[in-house]
């Protein structure tokens, strides 16, 4: 499964980042989850984080993994150390949306 | 009410038995379209059970080419026919059914608060002892936890920067390691020299708040210059806000002196009875 975090409510993450990802991600074919902001979706503790992190193979484009496992875990839901996380804050976009849909769809 | 417990219009694009599918540039642009006006996009090529809060709202967008698929699930499901309709419509489809059920507008509440790297947090609860809008709580188990993330104060990574553990991030703010990035030697060695807030700005900030509201009493006694105190007190927290990267916005916003006082208090004894419950366990 594959979380995008599109961290629609701050400028933190280069807009053409997350837009070659979206497009990646639109042209994969695979299965995704895209929320518009990970954080606010830690704060409502939705539980479809808990299905996400519970989900076999996890891979996921947001910020910082160390940030990204708090959010999950300030949420109850501990992520697996197998998930995989890219960070559009300091990842080359292309490579990033490269890695995260390989062998999807 | 926390601002949290609204209902959130969660959208479905169905593209599996029974809906046509989309070619990925219709898909990036429906995508786009739906995250920017903060709607939450779940891509299916199957129709199964849905895991959603129950208070939240489904709606199922697709081009369907048949009787309308079954979505299994504790939350009310509207379908949305996108045939024939662009991003902006669909967006605008999801946009009345959020207003029609009264669920949160979009960036209504800015997601800007505390997250705890609880592999480096050592529960020595000087987060909660600092924070002035209760945005720290203890949970049962005797653990620091982040209880109202919309108490905290926007911009605002304050209490980061008394954790000597560089243990409390900010995911959305500009540099690390409070943004989440990882933690250097660097950044410890900086912790362990300011654990101190006094070693900041030169005494204990409650107790220089004290200090000042003690002499502001004493020249209100003698000029009643409200306009004064005010300045003092101002200048007083610039010294802060300067070093903290604390916006003037939050420092406007804090409570009174007096309130600081009360507040600090009840915050270090609630600190001092999770540590204890905690030893105890």
């Amino acid at each position: 499964m594959i979380l995008y975090c599109h961290c629609a409510f701050a400028k933190v993450v280069p807009p053409e980042a997350k837009q070659a990802v979206l497009a990646q991600l639109a042209a994969s074919g695979a299965e995704f989850e895209a929320v518009p902001d990970l954080c606010e979706m830690s704060a409502r503790r939705d539980p479809r984080l808990g299905e996400l992190a519970a989900s076999g193979e996890l891979r996921i484009a947001a910020c910082y993994p160390r940030a990204v496992r708090g959010l999950f875990e300030a949420a109850g839901h501990r992520l697996a150390d197998s998930a995989q996380i890219f960070n559009m804050r300091a990842t080359a976009p292309e490579q990033l949306a490269a890695e995260l849909t390989a062998g999807s769809a | 009410m926390s601002k949290l417990a609204t209902p959130q219009v969660r959208t479905v694009l169905y593209e599996g038995p029974g809906s046509a599918p989309l070619d990925g540039e219709e898909r990036a642009r429906l995508l786009a379209a739906l995250l920017d006006k903060g709607f939450a996009v779940t891509s299916l090529r199957e129709a199964r059970e849905l895991t959603v809060r129950t208070l939240d709202v489904l709606m199922i967008a697709g081009r369907f080419t048949g009787p309308a698929p079954a979505f299994h699930g504790t939350a009310p499901v509207h379908f949305c026919e996108i045939g024939g309709r662009d991003a902006a419509a669909v967006a605008d489809a999801a946009e009345a059914l959020r207003t029609e059920v009264g669920a949160a507008r979009a960036g209504a509440w800015k997601p800007w608060f505390p997250v705890i790297d609880y592999r480096r947090c050592t529960n020595c609860m000087q987060c909660l002892s600092f924070c002035l809008f209760d945005v720290y709580g203890v949970s049962a188990a005797g653990k620091i936890e982040v209880r109202s993330q919309d108490n905290c104060k926007t911009e605002c990574p304050a209490c980061s920067r008394v954790c000597p553990e560089v243990a409390i991030m900010f995911p959305k703010y500009r540099h690390g390691p409070i943004n989440g990035d990882q933690v250097s030697q660097d950044d410890i060695r900086r912790e362990v020299m300011k654990v101190d807030i006094s070693a900041l700005l030169g005494g204990d900030v409650y107790g220089l708040l004290r200090d000042r509201t003690a002499k502001a009493k004493s020249r209100f006694s003698k000029e009643r210059d409200d306009d004064r105190a005010l300045k003092e007190r101002q200048n007083c927290l610039a010294k802060l806000q300067k070093e903290m990267d604390i916006p003037m916005e939050v420092i406007a916003s804090l409570p009174s002196p007096d309130e600081i006082r009360v507040k600090a208090e009840q915050a270090a004894q609630r600190a001092r009875d999770a540590r204890a419950a905690s030893e105890a366990l």
